[in-house]
């Protein structure tokens, strides 16, 4: 590769991550500030979502806690949490470190993102609720990047009362 | 963190008039009560899941559990038997074995390296003979009057069983032939582990335990599935219970379901959702058995149940954790012979239960609800189970009753001497 081409594949490079980054922030702010609905959208059509365990992910364990394969599993989650689910009002904050990326192709990123949430109760109880890290393959062929894969590795098998929104 | 629930009790206990049907809530709130329950439930003449057979394979083989609040330990010995233990040195009763699983030859206690075989039995003490003459055990120590305490075991579909009673009966027996024909169809070839979390519930384990058993609440509260006609209560299904009452099934066949006009005229929270699936392959599933039962959820006394709704095969069982906490587990199953699709279908029906389930995650926050809203109840205030009738007794083509509630207290009376 010449130098200028270089030049031109780093600064590409640097530009991508400021989207990825702002991509990741978007993400779990819409979750935060109660707009879910814009959840799938930050996944490609036949995008995979899961959160499972640390323990489960070492073992390959094909069930985890949350399982979506493709963006309309996803879309169910949000109708049902909406109309369908009973649980008290909660909030999430979520805290997320700087992705570590890997260039995986042309149009492919991989990422390790470290993050916890914490959850806020109606009555003011506030928690830990869950720590971890997502492990993302990303699409970055169109305007924004999306997620082709996001895996939810949660350090804990032992989830809280319940997990009805994403993390 | 939430204050704890528990109250001081209150002088002696006595179960109120209206036998099953009134259950006072201080059952959930007194200690006495609850230790009373360690004694005579856990360490009583009841079956405890223990955990899997495909969790220890092979020799050496360990897993960590609990049994009430009692730690245990399940091990393949060398000669393949299965041993559990309480996970408690016969010295100064640390913990055995600390992690979760794992395989040793041996079980030593980490703290003074007391040994013992897979068994249990006290193989090694260090500086037994003390160290240059000096120290050690008196000259009338005996090891074989010391060793891990021992539970009776016995491996039953796929399962590793065990009680500290020398009354409980064969598991067969114990669950009885309803309940036995039904697990041996679940659960009597090899098992393949697909999954597995846990949940913190704030209350206490029975009310779990009614949560399980309870038909009556199951298309009410979880409306998810009812809107997707997957287990509505007009479909053809019932309760079938064994005949001491304490073990049940609650069943659905999805092929005969109409439309009900109950459910219509009653404006259930349910009849709201949307029927329509964004992704209807979430719920794409193959008949398993020629019986026509599409659902089942089995309760076992006391803190066991197996599900196979649809194809999501699950065992759950739930552990106290003190008087106001309950961890529950999921245990989610395939076959061995599964093929990939098989796998695939499991795995996305099992969105819809466990901690994150579509259907029924509302079971991680109901029994809080209760245990909330009991709060401060005079000694005598009580719940009111007379849905489907006073007694105990198996429900065809109705699941809108709780006569398996009704039959978990009967057998807890039994056994705790509440029967007055
Ligand atoms: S407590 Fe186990 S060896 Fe001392
Ligand atoms: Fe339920």
């Amino acid at each position: 590769m010449s130098a200028e081409l270089s030049a031109v594949v780093e600064r590409d490079e640097a530009v991508l991550r400021i989207l990825i980054e702002d991509m990741f922030s978007d993400y779990v702010h819409s979750i935060d500030d109660d707009r879910v609905e814009a959840w799938p959208e930050y996944f490609i059509d036949n995008g995979f979502y899961q959160v499972i365990s640390q323990e489960g992910y070492e073992a390959g364990h094909a069930i985890g806690v949350m399982h979506c394969d493709g963006k309309g599993m996803m879309q169910d989650r949000v109708k049902a949490m909406r109309q369908a689910n009973i649980f008290e009002p909660h909030r999430y904050t979520h805290v997320i470190e700087r992705p570590r990326l890997h260039r995986t192709s042309s149009d492919t990123f991989s990422a390790r993102t470290n993050f916890i949430v914490t959850r806020t109760m109606q009555n003011g109880d506030m928690e830990t609720f869950a720590s971890g890290k997502y492990l993302d393959s990303l699409d970055v062929s169109g305007k924004t990047p999306k997620f082709r894969r996001r895996i939810v590795v949660l350090d804990s098998r032992r989830i809280d009362i319940l997990l009805v929104f994403p993390l | 963190m939430t204050e704890t629930a528990a109250t001081p009790s209150n002088g002696s206990f006595r179960w109120p008039e209206g036998g099953v049907t009134r259950v006072p809530y201080r059952l959930y709130t007194d200690p006495d009560i609850y230790a009373q329950e360690q004694e005579k439930i856990f360490r009583g003449p009841i079956w405890s899941l223990l955990c899997l057979e495909i969790d220890i394979p092979n020799p050496g083989d360990f897993k960590t559990t609990f049994v009430g609040e009692i730690p245990v330990v399940v091990t393949r010995g060398e000669n393949g038997d299965v041993n559990a233990m309480v996970n408690r040195c016969a010295h100064k009763g640390a913990l055995v074995c600390l992690k979760e699983r794992g395989n040793r030859e041996n079980l030593t206690c980490v703290y003074h390296s007391w040994s013992y075989t897979l068994d249990g039995r006290l193989n090694g003490v260090a500086f037994r003979n003390g160290i240059k003459g000096k120290g050690g055990m008196p000259k009338d120590f005996d090891p074989k009057k010391h060793r891990m305490e021992p539970l009776r075991v016995e491996v039953y579909c796929g399962m590793v069983l065990g009680t500290f009673s020398a009354e409980t009966r064969p598991a067969a027996a114990y669950f009885g032939t309803v309940m036995d024909h039904h697990l041996q169809r679940n659960l009597s070839r090899p098992l393949k582990l697909l999954g597995s979390h846990s949940q913190m519930m704030k209350h206490n384990w029975k009310l779990y335990a009614e949560n399980v058993r309870d038909s009556y609440h199951a298309t009410l509260l979880h409306t998810f599935y009812t809107t997707f006609k997957v287990n509505r209560l007009d479909m053809d299904g019932g309760i079938a219970l064994s005949d001491d009452g304490r073990h049940s099934i609650s069943y659905a066949k999805r092929a005969t379901l109409q439309e009900s006009e109950e459910y219509a005229a009653a404006n259930v929270h349910s009849a709201q959702y949307d029927s329509q699936l964004a992704a209807p392959e979430m719920l794409e599933t193959w008949p398993e058995f020629e019986d026509g039962i599409t659902h089942s959820i089995q309760a076992l006394f006391p803190t066991l149940a197996v599900q196979l709704t649809l194809n999501s095969l699950a065992v759950r069982y739930f552990v106290p954790r003190g008087i106001d906490r309950t961890e529950l587990f999921w245990l989610y199953l395939g076959y061995e012979d599964d093929d990939e699709e098989k796998t695939r279908m499991r795995t996305n029906q099992a969105n819809l239960t466990g901690a994150g389930g579509l259907v029924s995650l509302e079971d991680g926050c109901i029994n809080e609800f209760v245990e909330r809203g009991t709060r401060g109840s005079s000694d005598d205030a009580a719940e009111f189970l007379e849905m489907g009738g006073l007694d105990v007794a198996p429900s065809e083509g109705s699941r809108a009753t709780e006569t398996a509630i009704r039959g978990f207290w009967k057998g807890y009376r039994e056994i705790m001497g509440f029967e007055t």
